[in-house]
């Protein structure tokens, strides 16, 4: 393993910020795998961690294949995750809408830029990505569709499902969207859990990384389990909205198989205890996404559900 | 008339409230049915937009007779933001100047953009009053997406503001209210000034001279009006950036709005505590500044100032 910093960045106050990168095996760039962007994405850190921790382990026992690169970058954005900030420390902007960079613009671009230039050449890149919505949801594999991505990579991984999405216009400023015009085959990888971490959820993530090595002959290693990939478009996920504000109490869990007409939960009101609302499927599904905080506004996405 | 124009239900015991104030002349005349709409506060640390709001309401309720047709404040968009020093939607870390036009079977976000894109459609004109964000000063000035330049210029132009600023339409954001707005056909101008988390009573002043101006030049306002400034138009004129080449504290020594020639001092990035000069930063080109660094703490790539071209850069 070399352990190399990537690009690093003066602050006035605090230790520069370095972004760290780990490097196993020589030769062609293979694979890259970038983990927190943002200073909320413990989970996102943590199954990059685990990921040098089993490649170490891997280098060790001589089971990386010659002639092939791989690096792991657990954290981007340290600074904010540090004092607990999910966006840039400074001035709040996101890394990951600074794609592909800008060395002379502001500070954030001139960090996506110098990550970009460290990232590049790769030929498969894997960002470990987060949602906006707060929820759990099943582990998946997303590709933005930009015509340079075989769908068919996505099934190497091994997860239940996997995703491709149209790029809307603010998806163009991610690494994700700009690796694949730069040429590296790129996959977002969405695990449970964003400011906690999932140990379950964290092993299916590592294991289907490690497995993706395998399959393109990086690794040799032996690993139990993998699914068959269902690729799904994003039309089929069904959002159920909630009707009215208050607490939630749900009645399903990411993963069950519901029919239509089953309760998926009851919105409580908060101060009298009634229940006020109860949500029921229209479709036949899998719950895919499940809102996880107790409190939630009207109209907030409670539920997608994967129709069947 | 006080109007809730857009709600949505909090998780206990409160709803989210947006508010239209309303004001519709007693004057007769061929601009009855006209209408100007003025919007602020999306982004919950920008307060200039909230004296503008206030001294319009103010002019206008006590001079009635002198309105012809109706005027709509709307000093709110983003009133959680507001309540909270909150830039974005407190809770859904999100910008709300990216949600429009929003869809009315969308999330809490979207519903509400939709109903405010919904109550200004069919005005003649809208004024989003923005100001800048808490690390940037800016004079006042409209900043308008080439394509719709045309249309939008001599409009511009009625409200007093020194600066209007074309920009190209790669750079334009789809998703803002000026956008939506202006693809839809209702004209709006988005004006830029001044700082987050402040009122420089000046410039609002001067604004609202501005909406007395275009009220009167569209028939809507027969009190009295100050004579208007004469901006500059971008145009073929270039603007240049000036970043932060180090880290440290910016202590600019220009005023905003001159003169400035290429070389000329613009301010240093020293070292708070060893006094050293980490960059001695300088104009790179001859023209006025218009946009100054307010914040003192800068980084590597930190915006201090924008420099409108003069006319031997073009
Ligand atoms: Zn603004």
């Amino acid at each position: 393993m070399r352990k190399t910093v990537i690009y690093s960045i003066q602050s006035p106050y605090r230790k520069p910020l370095e972004i760290t990168g780990f490097r196993f095996g020589q030769g062609e760039k293979a694979l890259c795998v970038v983990g927190a962007m943002r200073g909320n994405e413990v989970q996102q850190m943590y199954v990059c961690a685990q990921l040098v921790n089993r490649l170490k382990e891997l280098e060790r026992e001589g089971c990386i294949a010659e002639g092939n690169e791989i690096m792991i970058i657990p954290c981007v954005n340290y600074y904010s995750m540090n004092i607990g900030k999910r966006f840039w420390t400074m001035d709040n902007t996101d890394i990951n809408r600074m794609f592909p960079g800008y060395d002379l613009g502001e500070t954030t671009q001139r960090i996506a830029d110098g990550l970009f230039k460290g990232i590049q050449g790769y030929k498969y890149g894997v960002q470990l990505a987060s949602f906006y919505q707060q929820g759990d949801f099943l582990p998946h594999v997303k590709l933005m569709e930009t015509g340079f991505t075989d769908h068919t990579d996505m099934l190497d991984f091994g997860l239940p499902y996997a995703f491709v999405r149209e790029p809307r216009p603010y998806d163009t400023t991610t690494l994700n969207y700009n690796w694949q015009i730069w040429g590296t085959k790129a996959f977002s990888l969405y695990t449970n859990a964003t400011d906690d971490f999932d140990e379950r959820s964290a092993r299916v993530a590592v294991d289907a990384i490690l497995r993706f090595c395998v399959k393109k002959g990086l690794i040799r290693t032996k690993l139990t389990g993998g699914y068959v990939t269902e690729i799904i478009d994003e039309e089929r996920l069904v959002q159920i909205h909630s009707s009215c504000a208050g607490i939630c109490r749900s009645r399903v869990r990411t993963g069950d198989e519901i029919r239509s007409g089953d309760l998926l939960c009851e919105i409580i009101d908060p101060l009298e205890g009634d229940i006020i609302s109860k949500i029921y499927s229209p479709v036949n599904g899998i719950v895919f996404f499940r809102y996880n905080r107790p409190l939630e506004f009207e109209k907030s996405v409670l539920y997608k559900i994967i129709k069947i | 008339m006080m109007t809730v124009i857009a709600s949505a239900g909090l998780a206990v015991n409160e709803r989210v409230e947006i508010r239209r104030n309303r004001i519709k002349g007693s004057a007769k005349g061929t601009a009855e049915k006209k209408r100007v709409c003025i919007v602020t506060g999306t982004h919950g640390d920008e307060l200039e937009g909230q004296y503008v709001c206030a001294e319009t309401a103010r002019i206008l309720s006590e001079n009635l007779d002198k309105l012809c047709g109706t005027v709509d404040i709307y000093p709110a968009l983003n009133p959680l933001g507001m309540d909270s020093i909150t830039r974005g939607i407190p809770l859904f870390d999100l910008d709300m100047n990216r949600i429009f036009p929003g869809t009315a079977d969308g999330t809490m976000a979207e519903a509400l953009a939709a109903d405010i894109i919904k109550d200004i459609s069919g005005a003649d004109i809208c004024i989003d009053i923005h100001s800048s964000n808490i690390y940037l000063k800016e004079i006042p000035q409209i900043r308008i997406n080439e394509i719709s330049a045309e249309e939008l210029v001599p409009y511009a132009k009625m409200l007093n503001c020194d600066f209007i600023w074309i920009h190209s339409s790669a750079t334009v954001l789809e998703s803002t209210l000026a956008y939506s707005l202006n693809v839809t056909g209702t004209k709006t101008l988005v004006v830029e000034m001044g700082v987050g988390m402040r009122i420089t009573s000046e410039y609002c002043r001067q604004l609202t001279a501005g909406i007395f101006n275009l009220l009167k030049n569209l028939g809507m306002w027969t009190g009295d009006t100050e004579e208007v400034r004469e901006p500059i138009v971008s145009g073929e004129r270039a603007v240049d950036f000036v970043n932060s080449g180090a880290d440290g504290i910016f202590v600019p020594c220009v005023e905003h709005w001159v003169d400035i020639k290429k070389g000329e001092h613009i301010g240093d990035v020293i070292d708070p505590a060893t006094g050293k000069l980490s960059e001695y930063v300088t104009a790179p080109c001859s023209g006025k500044i218009f946009t100054l660094r307010e914040y003192p703490i800068v980084y590597g790539g930190s915006l201090i100032a924008r420099i409108l071209g003069g006319d031997d850069n073009a």
